[in-house]
């Protein structure tokens, strides 16, 4: 029905943009319009649909909250707020045919005959009010055909709004994000300490099932998650550093054009790997690998959920992050300098690491920070690589788990959106965007001092 | 200093370092993409066990219990099966789903024609034997036991195993049983949430970058929507997660495990690289032509449509694909808002509870059964193919479209 409505209102918007358009043809005949006919098509259209399609949505929310609130009476005897939305909503899917599942409760067959009669004759209702003042919009539009009227003024104006409305979404994202986030650490902030939550040495957030259990407070110091973490993150780096600037230096200073050509987009291959097949590499290749080379020093002091294991396998990933704008920031270098060092007979390696890393270091540390970054909010290889239980060590060789993989263990599966232990991965998750965002905004800022100093 | 032949040492390890470090780099790809292709590429053949049908000639078609039909059949090829136990022995060699291709079968030919061998899936463990993913022992080899393994060897014995294409792999959605699941069901799911990503992205980025690059004043407004464009670029994609959970979900009540709130997740995590993409296909385009259509009478937005977007469009697809090729290969948001469902259907619209590609990727390489190995495997080179296809067309568009000015 609602669909109907949504169709006809559109099919009158084309209709209108038509009937206008012609409408100017013939006007253009024998004078100068200010507009293109289209122009004024695509003005009476819109005069028509938005403020249409705009009563219909508003009519829509509102009749889904007053019936809500009519058929909520019913269920008046029930104290549990929980239950009467369940009850609400299956007397709105019983209605619907979405289910054929009646609830043993005397208020519920009068409710679903009060919400069908209330939603057949809102609807109704809306329907008629909707086409009436589409058509009456119509009418009023076609007067607006004339030689003097700036129809395209007005559907440029629009236009801009609308790009403008775009770009401001950015905003609303970046707000989105912060605000649902806040908000749900901040019931968290309720429930836990916030001093317990950063300096707590033990994280073990399946613990606290119940309000008064014994150490439930204590167990959400995130702790032992974040230097997981840092290890994790850490021996990425330890790996993705010495490989990322030696090839850097390698396809900036040494390689000819065409391994160059070559080399660097294969390198950039490792970047567009999906995250996920990392994780399944490691589980099923490194992992083994290293147990096998495990055992051969000492027996049994590997398991396959080892630090080492998840952190090779990222700094791998991380590896082009490091290449590509290492590359960048020392091709970045005026030449002057580099031709001045060799000039003096300096080697390509004494200028190197002289002359073209001092003026890139910008940009070489910005490549880590972002690199960095890019190691403690990755998901997938630790999920599938690391370890859920919280130990606090920094053996590379034991199991650790990390903020991503606390996160995913916490919100995959049942969910009650009370409880601290789901409320703490908000937490988790504030903590994650923070630190990036800072370190991100770090590395921006160095990117920009290097180009500023050399462009 | 140093004399000559030292530093020319130093330089020659120098740069062999750097080689080194290159080629490592490139040799951790190959020994990746080797591996993922070594395991996965079994996967596309499945055994089958071949079965004489001899159906009773007097007897009606409806009058058939499938089950019931398909079971005697087997038996009449090991007439020394007689007991229970020995027969569901030999039963647990076929798949589950052996019976509904006897029932096909049943429905989709003659009767006259019915009678002969034909080819039923087999379980997965016959299927890994078969493949030697599974060693021999004695006489046993993973899972098949002793009491299995004599019948797997009269049927190997009469060449009635043979591996031939998985019609299930490509073609089926997710089941519990390895030998019948599929990544249909992803690959679906994976193309509404790209298509609804796609569709909601791509306006809004192309609009706020033509905005930023043209239209807007240099002030502390476009400042901080430009500060706040690079930096959700570099928000973790879990975090794009939980916006998706806490909005959608919680906030909008649309479907948990749907991929319109895949699409819309992802949506809002491709905008950024949208946005920085076209503004810079944007940027350059010469400003000549814009100045020849305004000099021509042209409006402002009149410029911006006609030539300055067209112009600049190639540029804009480009990173839209590559921008796309990255949500499609994205796990982690879909994890937050339930995409990791287990779901046995296809899902018809973009509101039925689904998974995505790489979802199913990491719910198979989460699942103990060793047989869904080769089929994780198999998963990831169909995602890569298609991530490859998707860049070569950026390429492409890229090489042929794009104008150098």
């Amino acid at each position: 029905m609602t669909t109907i409505t949504y169709l006809a209102i559109f099919a009158l918007a084309v209709y209108s943009f038509i009937i206008n358009k012609s409408r100017a043809v013939s006007l253009a005949k024998f004078s100068n319009l200010h507009s293109q006919p289209y122009y004024h098509g695509i003005y009476s259209a819109v005069f028509m649909f938005l403020p249409a399609i705009t009563l219909l949505i508003l009519w829509t929310s509102i009749q889904n909250i007053l019936t809500n609130l009519s058929i909520k009476d019913y269920f008046g005897d029930i104290n549990d707020p929980g239950l009467v939305k369940f009850y609400i909503n299956s007397v709105i899917d019983y209605s619907s045919g979405v289910s054929t599942r009646v609830i043993e409760h005397s208020g519920f067959l009068p409710a679903v005959e009060r919400y069908s009669s209330l939603t057949y004759t809102n609807s109704i209702l809306k329907i008629i009010v909707a086409i009436g003042l589409s058509v009456t919009l119509l009418r009023l539009s076609m007067k607006t055909v004339t030689v003097e009227f700036k129809a395209r003024e007005y559907v440029e104006r629009l236009f801009v709004m609308l790009m403008k409305l775009s770009s401001i979404m950015a905003i609303v994202v970046t707000v989105g994000i912060v605000l649902s986030l806040l908000f749900e650490t901040l019931r968290f902030f309720s429930m836990i300490n916030i001093f317990d939550f950063l300096f707590g040495l033990q994280w073990s957030p399946q613990t606290a099932i119940r309000a008064d259990q014994v150490a439930s407070s204590g167990s959400f110091g995130a702790i032992p998650v974040f230097v997981g973490t840092i290890l994790i993150s850490l021996i990425a780096m330890l790996v993705a550093v010495p490989i990322g600037l030696y090839s850097a230096i390698y396809l900036s200073q040494y390689a000819p054009y065409k391994v160059r050509t070559f080399a660097k987009p294969i390198i950039e291959i490792l970047a567009g790997i999906p995250t996920v097949v990392y994780g399944f590499f490691a589980v099923i290749t490194v992992a083994p690998f290293f147990r096998d080379l495990g055992d051969k020093i000492a027996p049994g002091a590997l398991s396959g959920e080892s630090a080492i294991i998840a952190g090779t396998v990222m700094g791998i990933m991380i590896i082009p992050f490091i290449t590509s704008l290492t590359d960048d920031a020392m091709n970045a270098v005026p030449s002057s300098l580099k031709e001045g060092s060799l000039a003096m007979g300096a080697t390509v390696s004494e200028t190197t690491k002289q002359v073209i890393i001092p003026a890139s270091f910008h940009g070489i540390v910005a490549s880590f920070l972002l690199a960095f970054s890019r190691a403690i909010g990755e998901t997938m290889i630790v999920v599938m690589a690391a370890g859920f239980a919280a130990n606090l060590t920094l053996n590379p060789f034991e199991s650790v788990t990390t903020v991503t993989v606390q996160i995913v263990g916490l919100l995959t599966g049942d969910q009650e959106f009370d409880s601290a232990k789901t409320l703490s991965a908000f937490a988790l998750a504030f903590v994650l965007f923070f630190l990036t965002l800072i370190l991100n905004v770090i590395a921006l800022n160095m990117v920009k001092k290097y180009r500023e100093l050399y462009e | 200093m140093n004399n000559l032949s030292q530093r020319n040492q130093a330089e020659r390890r120098f740069k062999t370092y750097g080689f080194l470090a290159v080629l490592v780099a490139i040799t951790f790809l190959f020994v990746l993409l080797f591996n993922i292709f070594s395991t996965g590429i079994s996967a596309f053949k499945a055994s089958y066990i071949g079965v004489n049908i001899n159906l009773p000639a007097q007897s009606e078609r409806s009058d058939i219990n499938p089950r019931k039909e398909f079971k005697r059949q087997v038996y009449e090829m090991f007439p020394q099966v007689t007991t229970r136990s020995d027969k569901r022995n030999l039963m647990s060699l076929f798949s589950k789903g052996a019976v509904y291709e006897f029932e096909e079968l049943l429905e989709n030919s003659n009767k006259e024609d019915i009678n002969g061998y034909h080819w039923f899936l087999a379980h997965a463990d016959v299927d890994m034997y078969i493949k030697g993913t599974v060693e021999r022992q004695g006489n046993e080899a993973g899972r098949i036991n002793p009491s299995r393994m004599q019948y797997v060897d009269v049927l190997v014995e009469q060449n009635l195993i043979k591996l031939q294409a998985n019609q299930y792999l490509l073609y089926s959605a997710d089941s519990r049983e390895p030998e019948l699941a599929g990544i249909k069901g992803a690959i679906i799911g994976s193309f509404y949430a790209i298509l609804i990503a796609f569709i909601v992205s791509f306006p809004l980025g192309v609009l706020s970058a033509l905005y930023m690059e043209k239209i807007a004043l240099k002030n502390k407004f476009s400042n901080t929507i430009e500060t706040n464009i690079n930096n959700l670029a570099a928000v973790p994609s879990i975090v794009f997660g939980l916006l998706g959970l806490a909005i959608f979900l919680n906030f909008f009540s649309l479907p948990r495990s749907a991929p319109l709130v895949g699409g819309l997740t992802l949506a809002v995590m491709t905008l950024p690289t949208i946005v920085i993409a076209a503004r810079s296909a944007i940027k350059s385009v010469p400003p000549s032509i814009e100045e020849a259509s305004i000099g021509l009478g042209a409006s402002r937005i009149q410029t911006l449509l006609n030539f300055t977007l067209p112009l600049a469009m190639p540029g804009i697809m480009t990173g839209t694909i590559i921008g796309i090729a990255r949500a499609l290969g994205e796990t982690a948001p879909l994890l937050m808002i339930g995409m990791v469902a287990f779901v046995v259907d296809v899902p018809g619209t973009p509101l039925d509870p689904s998974t995505a590609l790489p979802v199913q990727i990491f719910l198979w390489a989460d699942s103990p059964e060793r047989a869904f190995v080769e089929r994780t495997s198999a998963a990831i080179m169909v995602l890569l193919i298609f991530l490859v296809l998707l860049n070569l067309l950026a390429i492409y568009l890229r090489n042929k479209l794009e104008k150098k000015w």
